[in-house]
């Protein structure tokens, strides 16, 4: 019933292109880039994630509804990170008018204000 | 017993010779093993999740104290962290192998790849435990006795909180996979594995790969928040 099986030298590539994205985002995390250092940093974690999953895991391998599975789990992450954060990034969304305050936290309460951190570079 | 088994096989037809490691409620072991490994998937899913709610603390906590995060960061030994990930990656090639020996029906070798993951892991550890004691040294770590020069002593705090949670857990992990290694490379020491049937080695490669996964995501995103002086 052995599956697929896959030969050494896949893993041996498969491994050296691991090393080579880490060699990278270390690389690259010494330019400034300004706001894309971040992106630039997750989409090379999102490769070197997709290799492991696509062939030391055999998802490429693997049934339908074992990728389904797979898809599903990334799925949920989504919608977890996503759906938070359209809540939170958008507080700070300029109000209607009448509405207290301009551009930044203008929607809070004061004592919330208060208590919220001042992000760097932001005014209100 | 016999009997049972005799009838059940019996009314099987086909299955007849039923292989030793066949559960008498699967049809066949491609089946049981399918099975296996979509259970051992959806175990994976909860995994993410739970992984997945400190990496949005994180996200969030970063967006609004992306100073603090950029100094914190810094603390960090990126020798250290860049040598842990490529001795993790190193540790997923060897449990592949394992997992490809067993395939293969060398069981000899499916024991020397799970002791040589094993110690991958170890050495993983020892350094985490190193830097750990590192940051006792320097009051970096959150309670009464934290310490952070500047303005930033406040949030870089959450950042060192969520810096031991995510590697704690993360680390967590680490040991619980160790076990399970040490309990795979008995049995195949045993030669408990074949060719038709290695799904627990299989299935525990999944979960050491998804260990190394998490860790792929931790190093940038803890180590290498802002080495470019962005924010300096």
């Amino acid at each position: 019933m052995a599956g697929h099986i896959s030969p050494k030298s896949t893993y041996y590539a498969i491994f050296g292109a691991l090393m080579v994205l880490t060699a990278v985002t270390v690389a690259v995390a010494f330019v400034n880039l300004g706001s894309f250092n971040f992106p630039v940093a997750i989409g090379i974690a999102v490769t070197k994630a997709t290799l492991v999953i696509l062939f030391f895991m055999h998802a490429k391998y693997s049934s339908t509804l074992t990728k389904m599975f797979v898809g599903t789990a990334f799925f949920f992450l989504f919608i977890l990170l996503t759906l938070s954060l359209t809540d939170y990034l958008s507080r700070g969304f300029k109000t209607y008018e009448g509405g207290a305050g301009g551009a930044g936290y203008g929607v809070r309460s004061e004592s919330s204000m208060q208590s919220r951190p001042a992000t760097a570079g932001e005014g209100h | 017993m016999s009997d049972a088994i005799a009838a059940h096989a019996g009314s099987h037809g086909a299955h007849a010779a039923h292989h030793s490691d066949l559960q008498h409620h699967f049809d066949s072991l491609e089946q049981q093993h399918e099975a296996a490994t979509l259970g051992m998937w959806l175990f994976l899913i909860t995994e993410v999740l739970f992984f997945g709610g400190l990496f949005l603390a994180y996200t969030l906590y970063r967006i609004w104290y992306p100073v603090a995060w950029a100094e914190a960061s810094r603390e960090l030994d990126i020798v250290l962290g860049a040598f842990n990930t490529a001795v993790l990656i190193g540790s997923s090639l060897t449990m592949a192998f394992a997992v490809r020996a067993a395939q293969t029906g060398k069981q000899r070798a499916t024991v020397v790849w799970i002791l040589l993951t094993m110690a991958l892991g170890l050495v993983f550890l020892i350094v985490k435990y190193f830097e750990y004691k590192e940051k006792f040294e320097h009051h970096h770590v959150p309670g009464p006795n934290f310490a952070f020069e500047g303005p930033q002593a406040g949030p870089a705090q959450i950042y060192f909180s969520l810096y031991f949670l995510m590697t704690g857990l993360h680390a967590t992990h680490m040991i619980i996979g160790f076990v399970i290694m040490a309990v795979i490379a008995w049995m195949a020491h045993k030669k408990r594995f074949t060719p038709e049937w290695y799904t627990p080695v299989e299935i525990s490669g999944l979960y050491w790969h998804f260990v190394d996964i998490v860790w792929i995501f931790l190093f940038p995103l803890l180590y290498l928040v802002d080495r470019a002086g962005h924010f300096a």
